[in-house]
């Protein structure tokens, strides 16, 4: 059934059960912290992360928002993948998100860099979803580049 | 169901208006086809109606047969395009009971027709010798209502940006109902207009305009109601509404896209100043300055939608022919048939009011904490269509605490099935998001 591609266990999981939710502030006091507020004008949902950083290392993301379970999901998923990571890592699994959502249903995801978010591989074939899967992930290339960490270049063009 | 005799000498049951729904479907080709392997069930007609073939018979056949450009050709195609053009004008004024044909305005939706009014006020604003009821300046006030739809409150916040006056607005009650308690000291000798939604888009609220306009009246303002989800659903007479202005949009009521209407009092119309400048709204131009034409030709700037104006006028005789009071009739006993019937889905709640009066046939709810997207997805993988999101009314959502809602819609040729499948579907969301 086309659903289950969408709404795949590993979303659903994520959804119920988020990880790294709720903003936090930073344990170490000389960690460059910056957040972004995104929001999805067609559906009023809305993202916050903030990005800890020291160094090219960010070393926290917490978020808050409000959303569907795409997006919440989404977001979940970018705390498990992208914490504790330098730039070059980041700027790579961002880049890999980014294609897969791009991709129309025709990229094949790389499992060992995407992890969890090779399950969002269904979501691209729903054009209207793809920004609720972006929303935490264009949020946290912002509060990344405010913070000193760069993510780009990454091109979305859903 | 317990069968309930009506006593001899009250009306019975049989003498409510009815159609054939089945005959009716059988004019709109889309309800025919599949949506993800299902039966297509629409319940988005609030967003956007269907068409009967015979409203595209006539859009295509327009094109095919008639067409020329308007108001300007002596030729016979160009006769023939400005009597459909000007007939269909003749169709919808007769349709909304309006005085004279020259008071209806076509416009490309309601939308630009509020946004006609609004440029009006703006305008008159920067003339001195404008009509006094026109012009705005601090200290003057606009009321609107917290249920607006965002096109009847942009351009009122724009309109006060640009004059300095002051934008309020009614509340809305926690039933959904528009919260007239505050009449008397929200609509004041300050107030210049009132723009007020007949009945919201996203609640499904039919407000009563009596004790408004009654006070509007008192204090002299102007009243515009925004007719985009009445107009298409029961009988409308701008007379007995005694409103200044009323707006409504072609796409909402079997017509086609690009289409709307903005009536006004003819008097009233005919002391606004233009809004677009350009052909056919003339009277005579030379290089320093141009007079203007009268309404309604004064209000349409270049060449009009004519097609479009044309097939508004063959969904007007549509919609006549099965007749309006028969469409209210059987929404009202969709909506009573679908109000009881969300009621057994477990942790829903209705946004608006819960019982089948003074409401439409537009019921917005929460299902638990699931959120309105993945409901509309897992509906939508069932063949049921409908909306989900914000329904640009975002101030509705935040009245009510919540990002979104998911909204179904009604309309001549939805059934109770139709429902069913519905709240069937809404199981199935359960089930998964539980």
């Amino acid at each position: 059934m086309q659903l289950e591609q969408l709404y795949q266990e590993i979303i659903l999981d994520h959804y119920k059960r988020p990880q790294g939710r709720g903003l936090r502030d930073a344990d170490d006091p000389d960690a460059e912290v910056a957040e972004a507020h995104h929001v999805n004008p067609t559906c009023g949902d809305e993202v916050t992360v903030r990005v800890a950083a020291v160094d090219d290392i960010v070393v926290d993301i917490s978020y808050d928002g409000a959303g569907c379970s795409i997006s919440q999901a989404s977001a979940s998923v970018l705390y498990d993948r992208l914490s504790g990571r330098c730039a070059e890592e980041i700027a790579a699994v961002h880049a890999g998100f980014v294609e897969l959502m791009s991709g129309r249903g025709q990229v094949t995801p790389d499992e060992e860099l995407l992890g969890d978010g090779v399950a969002f591989a269904g979501v691209a074939r729903y054009p209207a979803r793809v920004k609720c899967a972006l929303l935490p992930w264009m949020a946290f290339k912002d509060a990344a580049a405010r913070a000193g960490v760069g993510v780009s270049p990454t091109e979305v063009e859903a | 169901m317990t069968t309930i005799a009506i006593p001899d000498g009250m009306p019975q049951y049989d003498d409510v208006p009815r159609f054939d729904v089945a005959a009716v479907r059988a004019d709109f080709p889309i309800l025919d086809r599949e949506v993800n392997g299902h039966r297509l069930v629409y319940l988005d007609s609030a967003n956007t109606s269907h068409k009967p073939r015979q409203v595209l018979d006539v859009l295509a056949g327009h094109y095919a047969m008639h067409n020329a450009n308007v108001s300007r050709s002596v030729h016979t195609l160009g006769t023939e395009a400005t009597e459909a053009y000007e007939g269909a004008r003749a169709k919808i004024a007769a349709f909304v009971n309006a005085p004279s044909v020259d008071e209806v305005v076509f416009t490309k939706n309601s939308t630009e027709a509020i946004n006609i009014v609004a440029y009006a006020f703006s305008n008159a604003s920067l003339r001195a010798d404008a009509d006094e009821r026109f012009r705005l300046g601090p200290g003057d006030e606009i009321v609107i209502s917290e249920m607006e739809h965002h096109s009847n409150i942009v351009p009122w916040q724009l309109l006060a940006e640009r004059t300095g006056a002051t934008l309020r607005w009614f509340p809305v009650t926690d039933s959904g109902r528009l919260d007239e308690s505050g009449l008397a000291d929200l609509v004041t000798e300050r107030t210049k207009i009132v723009a007020l939604v007949h009945t919201s888009n996203i609640l499904g609220t039919v407000n009563a305009t009596a004790r408004i306009t009654e006070r509007v009246r008192q204090v002299g303002a102007l009243l515009l109601l925004d007719c985009s989800q009445s107009v298409p659903h029961q009988p409308i007479d701008v007379v007995d509404l005694d409103a200044d202005f009323i707006v409504f949009t072609g796409h909402k009521m079997c017509g086609p896209t690009g289409i709307g209407v903005l009536w006004g009092r003819g008097e009233l119309l005919a002391a606004m100043p233009p809004v677009m400048g350009g052909g056919s709204m003339i009277e005579t131009v030379s290089m320093a300055r141009s007079t203007f034409a009268a309404p309604p030709a004064r209000f349409e700037a270049g060449t009009p939608p004519i097609a479009e104006a044309v097939a508004l006028g063959a969904a007007v005789d549509y919609l006549t022919g099965v007749g309006m009071r028969a469409i209210q009739w059987h929404e009202k006993e969709l909506t009573a048939y679908a109000l009881d019937a969300l009621a057994t889905v477990p942790g829903l709640r209705i946004f608006g009011p819960t019982v089948p009066v003074g409401r439409g046939g537009t019921i917005s709810f929460a299902l638990g904490d699931v959120h309105p997207h993945d409901v509309g997805q897992v509906l939508d993988s069932l063949g049921v269509q409908v909306r989900v999101g914000h329904h640009c009314a975002k101030p509705v959502c935040t009245r009510f605490g919540v990002p979104a809602m998911t909204r179904a819609s009604f309309y001549l040729y939805t059934t109770t099935e139709e429902i069913d499948a519905l709240v069937s579907g809404l199981e199935q969301v359960r089930r998964i998001f539980d």
